[in-house]
């Protein structure tokens, strides 16, 4: 049994930042063998996290959800990018995590946002953040601008990120499961995809 | 069982008034509710230690000496001793000479402090604060046992032969608690030395306290001081009672909405049920305050902290009036199912008494060896030539 814990930064209900937070969780529950799912949605513990960042102790839906992560095989975090970086409060949740909580814990990075020209968040704001905390950020982050959402080309993202966290977090579900590493132009001259492969790939789009 | 009261001397505003009191004003009260504790027949005084405004914490053994002289019975502690960022030295000198000033009743409460700033104010590095708890305290221990101490360490300057005055009062040190709300390191350090240890039980949910204290009392025993169950307890507390419990809440709200620390935060209804606060009627703290013990098992001492938050001092001393009224209810509980192998909190009689009896413990020596000496020249002059002679 695999633990996911996915902690999303949403504030309108319903958001695309949890719509983005449940296919990247279908997806993850997809690629493992077996998975256990818990859903932190930080607009719910908004008032518990100022209380902590004032008292120094979490009330009791905080006290759980941090249990929560601190149990957690693999942690997929969603935020809505504000003013060009992660939300306040989805960072107020990280900031109240208690030092080492997260090391080695692999996470899979994701923000939502109204253009596509926040893009960068990902790696300019989210991968820092839990490189600070001694996580391992799985190698593909997904950015959804809200254009995405009508496109396919999201699908694949999420699929890959997903597969990664799978393969860093637990068991994973079949050999299909694990995104396939790419083909280098080295190993295309030694054996070429053959081009009715190509073909094939092409039509899918 | 001690009972008693720690302050934190800080200078707030009064909510309710607009009012904020000045900094004399603030140390005469300070005083007062010192006196006023012996006076309604509490067990102990201590105060905190602060080195930046809004507190009037500051020179604590200054306070300490005063209240001593004003009073005949009570317990001066502290709450607590910056171990961190006071010299050891300096810590060995003022509190022995305290003891003697006092006839003994004196102990200390060390601790790490609640300010990251006031490491430089002092030259010392916050990064350190775990490391300097201990190396600081390991000293301070040899400088109140030993008569003649050489040691050497990473934090300070070495010592060579030399002699902490005035020597503790009967040869025997004040007693020492480790106060830390969430470090294992001080309850482990306090469990090694067979030492009280102290939970600030106020801004934190019982079931963090209960983590600290039980993991003191299973390194106590693992130490080899004895059962878990005989180790040294202190809680903290905090209550706001009159003697219908809608008033107190009426009339503590404000206080405690605008409170340092807390204030701006939860709801008052939240924190007293996540926390020990209790505001209420005198029979709800008294009831409050008795079931500690159930997740701290028998302990020692429990210090409330009364005046803070801009709370007047008429309003304290009510506080401590109705505190009174409850005392001997409050000591009839605690002492309500004790078993007998659990000990009452160290003295300096009880101290005595177990090493044996008292001993003059000064240390004669035969002529002023350092004074007057340039500095250059000074080197080896103490030890060498000035061979204190010690008569235990």
């Amino acid at each position: 049994m695999t633990r996911v814990v996915v902690v999303s930064g949403g504030l309108s209900t319903p958001s695309s930042t949890r719509l983005l937070a449940d296919r990247l969780t279908d997806a993850t529950r997809e690629a493992l063998e077996e998975a256990e799912v818990v859903h932190v949605e930080l607009r719910d513990l908004a008032h518990q996290l100022t209380d902590h960042l004032l008292t120094g102790f979490p009330g009791p839906d905080l006290a759980a959800a941090i249990e929560a992560v601190r149990d957690a095989d693999g942690v997929i975090a969603v935020t809505p990018v504000f003013s060009a970086s992660y939300s306040g409060l989805f960072k107020t949740f990280f900031d109240v995590l208690e030092p080492g909580l997260l090391d080695g814990t692999p996470v899979l990075v994701a923000a939502t946002a109204g253009t596509a020209r926040h893009s960068l968040v990902l790696d300019h704001a989210l991968r820092p953040l839990f490189a600070y905390l001694r996580a391992v950020v799985v190698p593909t982050g997904v950015f959804a601008a809200t254009d995405d959402f009508a496109g396919s080309d999201l699908d694949a993202r999420v699929r890959r990120a997903a597969g990664e966290l799978a393969l860093l977090a637990g068991k994973v579900s079949g050999a299909d499961a694990a995104p396939a590493p790419r083909r280098t132009v080295e190993e295309e001259l030694g054996e070429p995809t053959p081009f009715e492969e190509l073909l094939r790939r092409s039509s899918e789009g | 069982m001690q009972i008693g009261i720690f302050t934190v001397g800080d200078v707030t505003t009064d909510p309710t008034t607009g009012r904020t009191p000045t900094e004399q004003e603030r140390i005469k009260a300070t005083v007062a509710i010192a006196r006023k504790a012996e006076e309604i027949g509490l067990d102990v005084f201590a105060t905190g230690e602060h080195h930046n405004p809004p507190f009037i914490a500051s020179n604590p053994t200054a306070t300490l000496a005063y209240i001593g002289a004003l009073t005949e019975r009570i317990i001066l502690s502290t709450a607590t001793t910056l171990i961190t960022t006071t010299d050891p030295v300096l810590i060995a000198e003022d509190y022995a000479k305290i003891q003697h000033l006092t006839d003994g009743r004196v102990d200390l409460m060390m601790g790490r402090g609640n300010t990251g700033p006031v490491y430089p104010w002092f030259g010392k590095d916050i990064r350190q604060g775990i490391n300097l708890a201990v190396e600081n305290y390991a000293l301070l221990r040899r400088l109140w046992s030993e008569d003649v101490v050489s040691w050497e360490g990473r934090f300070r300057t070495p010592l060579q032969g030399y002699t902490s005055t005035p020597r503790p009062l009967d040869g025997v040190a004040p007693f020492v608690w480790h106060g830390s709300i969430r470090s294992p390191e001080i309850a482990e350090q306090a469990a090694y030395y067979g030492d009280g240890f102290f939970h600030n039980h106020i801004f934190w949910p019982a079931g963090h306290t209960q983590q600290m204290v039980d993991l003191y009392r299973r390194r106590f025993e693992h130490y080899g001081h004895g059962p878990a169950d005989t180790a040294i307890v202190g809680l903290g507390g905090q209550f706001f009672m009159r003697r219908n419990s809608q008033d107190a809440v009426a009339e503590f709200r404000p206080y405690f909405d605008n409170a340092p620390v807390y204030g701006h935060g939860p709801s008052l209804e939240d924190f007293t049920e996540a926390t020990p606060l209790t505001v209420g009627s005198p029979q709800q703290v008294l009831e409050r305050t008795l079931s500690f013990r159930e997740y701290a098992g028998h302990y020692q001492r429990q210090l409330f902290l009364l005046d803070h938050a801009g709370l007047p001092l008429k309003t304290v001393l009510e506080q401590l009036d109705l505190l009174g009224e409850i005392l001997p209810d409050m000591r009839r509980g605690f002492a309500e199912g004790r078993p007998a192998h659990v000990p009452d909190a160290p003295t300096h009689a009880s101290l005595v008494a177990k090493a044996g009896g008292a001993s003059d413990a000064t240390v004669y020596a035969p002529a002023d060896a350092a004074t007057g000496h340039r500095a250059e020249d000074a080197e080896g002059a103490v030890g060498a030539e000035g061979g204190a002679e010690v008569r235990a």
